[in-house]
């Protein structure tokens, strides 16, 4: 495949499907797995093609004219593999979880259709080359998972909706005013190792209201404190847009967003000179500890998991602030860890309330008895979120910890234990409660089959509890993400 | 004072009672005869304005003419729209504003 | 052909075919409109390539020139105005002929077919003429031609509030025809000549310009519905049947703003009137604002399209104190690239809804849920001419409302970013909330429902027309751009 096609070839492997499957007629179940599945291992396919050139030093570019002076650029380049691999496979598992989940439920094309073109969004906000191309996939992100988070239609899905489109939607107000300017002072911006402020002759302040608008609107999908309020509220969506949401799509592209706009922007350099690192590390380090906080009160499991997000999600934040490649390091690493274990968490979640009909930690009781291999993926998830080792958890924090040392900002080793004993704090119940607690009362609505839960339910959270544990403990390799965290902090930032 | 400054004073006096009339006026019919003075009033000026060169410039009459057939159709067309709204409402009032 | 024959047939075409409209009776109407829309496309197709060749088309009807002759004048803004007409043109013929149908529905509906497509092929005439007229006298006839048409076309639905409603309109619309006419009359007294290249070389500042300017200026903004002259439109908009409101809310106040870009850049600079410009700004920004939350208010999905229009002729405003100076170019690729892609969006908002009042009993808003399951084809119009609306990339508004705001930016006056982007947040509001209806779960005893394909399938078509004005928006702005109508802006 030439350099050009690859990487609107990964955009379009799930958008063609995504779109076919809006024809298909609901009973078409077979035709519309069919269709997502061949969709999502054509995705992967194309993307180890990609991670071979790339390590190996190809380089993949395809541009588009667009607007006047502007192009529309995808990219493919190391750091956004690391996203773009986490999503690709992560699709293929929740669309195997979400055709078991929704077995049943009324409108699937409709919902497909959007869960196709969702990635679709994803994959081109992970390789988009310039800030214009980030903002068109970012905004259509929005787009096509506000379908999925009223997925079903009642007044209360319509009013998380609503919450969830007010915050992105004032957010990407303020993105594309932060774009539309810097393209005033600075011409078409790519994004560029090394940014490219330290170029510009432009005022300070001027630098510094962009960075703070472009910030703040990305800030909205990242959950950054206070922008993160409708994260929880999103939780009316099913179980698999949850997953998808909290480990794949939006949120990881707000993260990834911040990543390139410090990096390939600005730079680490300006972003230092400029004064605008400091704040966004104060409020990453807020948002971490003020998340975890908040999940302790919730009784609610998928609220819980969602305020365990908002503060596991500026852990990459954290890590893209403070200068320093080792805590860059530690911050990519756990774009990826963060996500193989929040989705584990989510599936593990939609498993209890679709077998047992539990919804909240009070219900848990006895679970462990009940779904053993559920309730040991969500533990090991959870004991990866605390940061034990050997999960992958561990091996994000201890660097984030050691970068933030290495930078003088001994505060983050404050903020990073703080955060271990809340996760410890809101996580250990539901494990003592599922593990050691006897069963009283019969499950709110139980459904009884051959397995603990349904194959295409119970596979998947297996299948991502292996991969927090091997990232974990083969960290080390080149192959880990941690390894591939290294690679590309080596090759684009460098110290 | 010459008689273009009478036309031309006449026109603006005209223009001003006409507009007056549509302002104050809800009924159709009104507004209609309010319109026609105001457009009279206009043309009247306007003839005024071609006076002051000797022949008088074509131009601008030409421009009057235009108006006074655009203004005959639109009159047609309000008064039909006239009768009408009277066989719909029992008047020939402009409704109020209120929302579609 | 010719570019000046294109021209000429854009304007005699839909005029013969508006003449045997009304000779052929109720039955022939909608071959008729179907015919001659097809042709009259034809000859704006043939006009924007003639220009993209050869630059501004100019022909003098009959030899006579200047100041009394007909002199049609086609440069990349008329010709992409022409395009416009065409394409809504095309798609709202072929939904009318659905709509009215071609029998039956009664003595009411059978009067309204009879009349409606003389009616529509004369607009379509009248509006091609204005796009092409070259002196300002020749824009008063067309305005009027462009209004009346419209006035009837507003009364079709024969009902007390449409026949309010158009009363209402016609009255103001003649308010605005006298004043532009005054204000031409002291123009012509002051200056001597009626063309629109004379003016701009005698002109300069001075209480003659203020007040002729004032008039003019005025009369225009009133047809073109700015802020607080805006109470017409939406019971007009709202009341006329389907078609007749795309037209309406795609077309007709277009002109009026074509209009006054053509005065305040090519006519009047010499006027030297800034505080207008800023003026019509402020207005157009006041409207953005009011226009959203009147329709954030309404109970009726036309009555919601309808607000819409005026809140995103606001946007159209702000072009004017952006185009001072530095800005012009980019700003006049950004307001004709987002007039075009509000054009086509709206025009399809306006079909949709057609289509929903033929398979619904009415469009109000509680009564559209399960919109998606029931009318797919509809609800994805409705989606997808929202989503240009809402100026979400890669849609055609988007690229016009990058523009503008690239504009602000780069020429200092980033205040003006400030409403584009609340009125951004505010159209979210009133979008999303029939958005919502669609994907709302169906009422269980709703029965199923069929609409005239030809009608969804016109309002699908131009919704996804308008969201290829984003993805390939160099190809308006070339046509913008040839016979030099924007000095100087790079694709």
């Amino acid at each position: 495949m030439t350099g050009a096609a690859l990487p609107l070839a990964v955009v379009l492997s799930s958008a063609v499907p995504g779109i076919a499957i809006f024809f298909l007629g609901e009973e078409r179940h077979l035709a519309r797995t069919a269709l997502n599945l061949v969709g999502a291992v054509a995705k992967i396919a194309l993307l180890a093609a990609a991670v071979a050139g790339v390590a190996g030093g190809t380089a993949y570019e395809w541009r588009a004219a667009f607007l006047p002076g502007i192009d529309l650029v995808l990219r493919v380049d190391a750091p956004a593999l690391l996203f773009a691999v986490l999503s690709g496979a992560l699709w293929l598992l929740t669309t195997v979880y979400a055709v078991a989940y929704l077995e049943g439920a009324p409108h699937r094309s409709r919902f497909f259709g959007f869960f196709s073109l969702c990635v679709s969004a994803s994959m081109g906000v992970a390789l988009a080359g310039n800030l214009v191309t980030f903002l068109v996939f970012y905004e259509l992100l929005t787009l096509t998972t506000w379908p999925l988070v009223v997925h079903r239609g009642t007044p209360k899905a319509l009013r998380g909706g609503r919450i969830y489109l007010a915050y992105t939607l004032s957010g990407s107000a303020l993105l594309l005013a932060g774009v539309a300017w810097m393209h005033a002072v600075a011409g078409p911006v790519e994004f560029t190792a090394r940014g490219v402020i330290a170029a510009l002759d432009a005022p300070p302040s001027t630098l510094r209201a962009i960075f703070a608008l472009m910030a703040a609107g990305i800030g909205v999908k990242a959950a950054l404190v206070p922008l993160h309020g409708w994260l929880p509220e999103a939780m009316v969506a099913p179980a698999p847009v949850s997953a998808l949401l909290h480990a794949v799509a939006v949120v990881k592209a707000g993260a990834f967003g911040i990543v390139r706009l410090v990096y390939d922007v600005y730079g680490i350099e300006s972003g230092e000179r400029l004064g605008v690192l400091a704040p966004l590390a104060a409020v990453a380090g807020v948002t971490i500890v003020w998340g975890s906080f908040r999940a302790l009160f919730q009784d609610d499991l998928k609220r819980r998991l969602a305020y365990s997000t908002v503060s596991q999600v500026s852990y990459v934040v954290l890590g893209t602030a403070i200068v320093g490649s080792i805590s860059t390091v530690g911050g990519l690493v756990h774009l990826v860890h963060q996500g193989i274990m929040k989705i584990t968490l989510f599936f593990c979640a939609g498993n209890l309330a679709e077998t047992l009909g539990v919804h909240a930690v009070s219900e848990l009781r006895g679970a462990g008895r009940r779904m053993p291999l559920t309730m040991a993926a969500f533990t090991v998830a959870a004991l990866g979120m605390i940061g034990l080792p050997p999960f992958a958890g561990f091996v994000s924090k201890w660097y984030l910890g050691v970068g933030g040392l290495e930078a003088g900002q001994g505060w983050v080793v404050l903020v990073l234990a703080a955060s271990s004993l809340l996760n410890a704090a809101y996580f250990m119940p539901i494990l003592r409660a599922a593990w050691l607690e006897p069963r009283v009362e019969p499950w709110p609505h139980e459904v009884r089959g051959r397995y603990e839960a349904a194959l295409g339910l119970l596979v998947p959270p297996l299948v991502t509890a292996a991969l927090v544990v091997l990232a974990g403990l083969f960290a080390g390799s080149d192959l880990s993400p941690l390894g591939w965290a290294k690679l590309v902090v080596g090759r684009e930032y460098g110290p | 004072m010459t008689s273009a400054h009478l036309f031309a004073f006449s026109g603006v006096a005209l223009l001003g009672a006409g507009l007056l009339g549509v302002l104050a006026h809800r009924h159709l019919v009104r507004r209609v005869v309010g319109l026609n003075l105001a457009g009279s009033g206009v043309f009247l000026v306007i003839v005024a304005l071609a006076r002051r060169s000797d022949p008088p410039d074509p131009v601008p009459h030409a421009l009057v003419l235009t108006g006074l057939v655009v203004g005959l159709s639109a009159t047609a067309l309000a008064l039909a729209l006239a009768v009408r709204l009277h066989r719909e409402t029992g008047a020939a009032r402009v409704p109020e504003e209120d929302g579609p | 052909m010719s570019g000046a024959a294109w021209a000429i047939g854009a304007v005699l075409v839909p005029l013969a075919g508006a003449t045997a409209a009304l000779v052929g009776g109720a039955r022939a109407g909608r071959w008729v409109g179907l015919a001659t829309a097809g042709a009259s496309a034809a000859c704006a197709g043939g006009l924007a390539s003639a220009v993209l060749a050869g630059g501004t088309v100019r022909h003098r009807v009959g030899g006579w020139g200047a100041p009394l002759g007909i002199e049609l004048r086609a440069d990349g803004l008329s010709a992409l105005m022409l395009v416009m007409v065409a394409a809504v043109g095309i798609a709202v013929t072929v939904s009318a002929a659905a709509y009215f149908g071609g029998a039956g529905g009664g003595e009411e509906q059978g009067r309204r077919r009879l009349l409606f497509w003389p009616l529509w092929l004369f607009l379509w005439a009248a509006l091609d003429a204005l796009f092409l007229a070259a002196d300002v006298f020749n824009v008063y006839v067309t305005l009027e031609l462009v209004g009346l048409s419209a006035v009837g076309l507003v009364a079709l639905a024969g009902d007390r509030a449409a026949l309010g409603a158009a009363a209402r309109y016609l009255v103001l619309a003649l308010l605005g025809s006298l004043a532009y006419l005054l204000g031409v009359g002291l123009l012509y007294a002051g200056l001597g000549t009626l063309d629109a290249g004379g003016i701009r070389a005698a002109l300069g500042p001075g209480l003659l310009a203020t007040a002729a300017g004032a008039l003019v200026l005025g009369g225009l903004a009133l047809k073109a519905a700015l802020f607080p002259l805006h109470g017409w439109l939406p019971p007009a908009h709202a009341g006329a049947p389907a078609p007749v409101s795309a037209a309406l809310s795609a077309l007709v106040v277009k002109a009026a703003f074509y209009l006054l870009v053509r005065f305040t850049r090519e006519i009047l600079p010499g006027a030297a009137l800034p505080r207008a410009e800023v003026l019509l700004g402020a207005l157009g920004a006041a409207g953005i604002v009011w226009g959203s939350l009147q329709a954030l208010r309404q109970d009726r999905l036309k009555g919601v399209v309808a607000y819409s229009t005026v809140a995103q002729l606001g946007y159209l405003f702000l072009f004017f104190p952006l185009a001072r100076d530095a800005g012009a170019a980019t700003a006049l690729s950004g307001a004709g690239l987002f007039a075009l892609a509000h054009a086509l969006a709206k025009a399809a908002l306006f079909l949709a809804s057609g289509a929903i009042l033929k398979a619904l009993p009415s469009d109000r808003l509680d009564g559209l849920a399960g919109l998606g399951s029931r009318m797919p084809l509809t609800a994805a119009a409705v989606a997808v001419a929202s989503v240009s609306i809402l100026a979400l990339p890669p849609s055609g508004g988007f690229a016009g409302k990058w523009l503008l705001l690239s504009t602000a930016f780069a020429t200092g006056r980033w205040g003006w970013a400030v409403p584009m982007l609340l009125g951004g947040v505010l159209a979210a509001g009133y979008s999303f909330r029939v958005l919502e209806r669609a994907i709302a779960s169906t009422p269980g005893d709703a029965p199923p429902v069929r609409a005239p394909l030809a009608m969804e399938l016109s309002a699908l078509a131009l919704a996804l027309a308008a969201f290829a004005v984003g993805l390939v928006p160099w190809a308006p702005l070339r046509l913008l751009g040839a016979g030099g109508a924007l000095a100087g802006v790079a694709p």
